[in-house]
């Protein structure tokens, strides 16, 4: 299982390749290709990557590590990102923050045991006249309130369940 | 205000009619519009449109790149987003005649990660300008006129709002700030001529084109030619997008946004100056309070340290972390403010953070580190008797 695993991470970097080119410049979309297909750009990847760009595996991590939207580490099916810069902050993040963790039963920065969620801060996302903002991937909520956590974690969960994601 | 889309001038402008106005002139008389509108970037640093294309028109490493900056981080600002939500016409328009300008056929849109999901209307957008002949090959009809547009995803760091960083995140690379010269004009992407300028600036680009050269150098001042888009949030009772001339009294803009009781505004983001009340006479333009359009309002009840650290511990984790002031300069002044807040620190401590402050200024390598101080050092200038003699958390307990 592991070995076919591994082939299939293998045949779809090479799929990537194909469509993104094999310049330098086409690294940073295929890493984000890979974050987005398995939540995160693992060591395997790295590798594989390096070797069909053909630079070397630390220029890879370099990048991957550099920037705040690739991830070493597996990440939840939903990563969600409250903006904790001054205008939401103004606006009460503090009070979603903590509903958050309370919904989900994590601190910032950590991950569900299910797998299902991660919890993150991020800079400014440019909501600051509707804030408190967060992003649950792609989706952006503004004026988020500590009722409306709920409603937001909830609608992941039925996606979740209907096997939207799957 | 943002609702009503149909008071900014951005809606009475025809980009094609702005393209047609073009085609009938050559790169040096596009220029010379340009130059005679007075327009400057509207992405904060304010350098002359005109005279970055002109430079860019008279490099000679090709294939040249038209590089839309839509990397917006600053805190604050959301202008950009709102703009290529609803006018992005304008910014590719304005894109292929910076293309026109300096003989470029290739333009690159670097969206921020933050914003991926304008990214589906944007395509949209681009697909529908192929269709209709306003971009891909002889554009309008024309011979040999070829020029198309790719969005670059960027994947979440502030810094790469720098031209350079941004650049460098294009081919590949971690975004960490190059030495300059050489200017992206002559050596940008893939070692080639390029321009990087901001969405809004290829929107009033457009603009001039359609409406004008008088219509536009007549509004603002002599220094600031035009209008502006302001994004204001904080305490006011109307946040939202503004269009004002350039020029406008911090106070005028306080009023119409429905901001009472004001303490300060931060203008031009985290990166920007806090200014008090008793300067909101002074005026938005690049002679003065120089602005990408942030503008942050702070009532009477907010404590400026919470501000300060909020915006240092931003820059602290923005930073690249590849020139050393940047790098120790802004986690030293973070934990000051800490200090400042428990009150432990000293005046001689706070005299040596400010001096640090000015170190960082002149040393850093990118605008990052040069102006991340900015705000802290505006702050301790201006509100030194609030931020200092705060009693320690020991002195309390005691």
């Amino acid at each position: 299982m592991f070995v076919t695993e591994q082939q299939n991470l293998i045949n779809e970097i090479s799929q990537l390749v194909k469509s993104h080119g094999t310049n330098r410049s086409a690294l940073i979309p295929i890493l984000s290709q890979i974050q987005k297909e398995y939540s995160y750009i693992s060591e395997h990847a790295m590798l594989v990557v390096a070797d069909m760009l053909e630079i070397p595996p630390v220029e890879v991590y370099g990048v991957a590590s550099f920037y705040s939207f690739l991830d070493q580490k597996p990440k939840g099916k939903f990563i969600i990102r409250l903006c904790k810069t001054i205008s939401c902050d103004m606006l009460g993040k503090d009070k979603v923050a903590g509903q958050l963790e309370n919904e989900l039963g994590i601190k910032f920065g950590e991950t569900t045991k299910d797998g299902k969620f991660t919890l993150e801060w991020a800079n400014c996302l440019g909501m600051c006249d509707k804030g408190p903002a967060l992003l649950v991937n792609d989706q952006v909520f503004t004026s988020v309130t500590p009722e409306k956590v709920f409603d937001i974690v909830e609608g992941c969960r039925s996606m979740l369940n209907s096997n939207v994601l799957q | 205000m943002t609702a009503d889309l149909n008071s900014f001038t951005f809606a009475t402008i025809r980009p094609e009619e702005g393209i047609k106005t073009v085609l009938k002139k050559n790169s040096t008389d596009i220029i010379e519009m340009l130059k005679e509108s007075r327009l400057k970037g509207r992405g904060g640093a304010g350098f002359p449109t005109a005279l970055k294309w002109e430079l860019a028109a008279n490099a000679e490493r090709e294939p040249k790149y038209v590089v839309c900056n839509a990397d917006e981080g600053e805190p604050g600002t959301f202008k950009d987003r709102f703009i290529l939500n609803h006018f992005p016409d304008l910014v590719i328009a304005g894109m292929t005649i910076g293309a026109m300008a300096i003989g470029s056929e290739k333009g690159v849109i670097y969206l921020r990660g933050e914003y991926s999901y304008l990214r589906n209307h944007l395509e949209y957008v681009l697909k529908t300008r192929r269709e209709t002949g306003l971009l891909g090959e002889n554009i309008f009809g024309r011979k040999g006129l070829n020029f198309d547009v790719e969005i670059r995803m960027g994947v979440g760091a502030y810094v790469c709002g720098e031209e350079t960083c941004l650049i460098e995140s294009l081919e590949g690379y971690r975004g960490e700030a190059r030495n300059r010269p050489p200017f992206p004009v002559n050596a940008g992407f893939m070692g080639n001529s390029t321009i990087v300028n901001n969405v809004e600036t290829f929107a009033w680009v457009t603009s001039i084109a359609d409406k004008g050269v008088d219509w536009f150098k007549n509004i603002g001042t002599d220094k600031s030619s035009g209008l502006k888009l302001f994004s204001v949030s904080g305490d006011c009772e109307k946040p939202g997008i503004y269009e004002f001339p350039m020029g406008i009294t911090i106070e005028e803009l306080l009023k119409t946004v429905g901001a009472e009781n004001t303490k300060a505004v931060q203008v031009g983001g985290a990166s920007g100056c806090c200014i008090p009340a008793a300067e909101f006479n002074r005026t938005l333009a690049f002679e003065d309070c120089s602005t990408g359009g942030s503008i942050i309002v702070f009532g009477q009840h907010r404590d400026m340290l919470e501000v300060a650290e909020n915006f240092l511990d931003f820059f602290a984790e923005e930073s690249c972390g590849q020139c050393t002031p940047c790098r120790e300069g802004n986690v030293k002044l973070l934990e000051g403010v800490k200090l400042l807040r428990e009150g432990k620190c000293p005046m001689r401590y706070l005299q040596e953070l400010c001096s640090l402050g000015e170190t960082m200024q002149l040393a850093s390598k990118c605008g990052l580190g040069q102006s991340s101080p900015n705000a802290f050092l505006s702050i301790v200038k201006n509100f030194k008797s609030e931020i200092m003699g705060r009693k320690s958390s020991n002195a309390i307990a005691g």
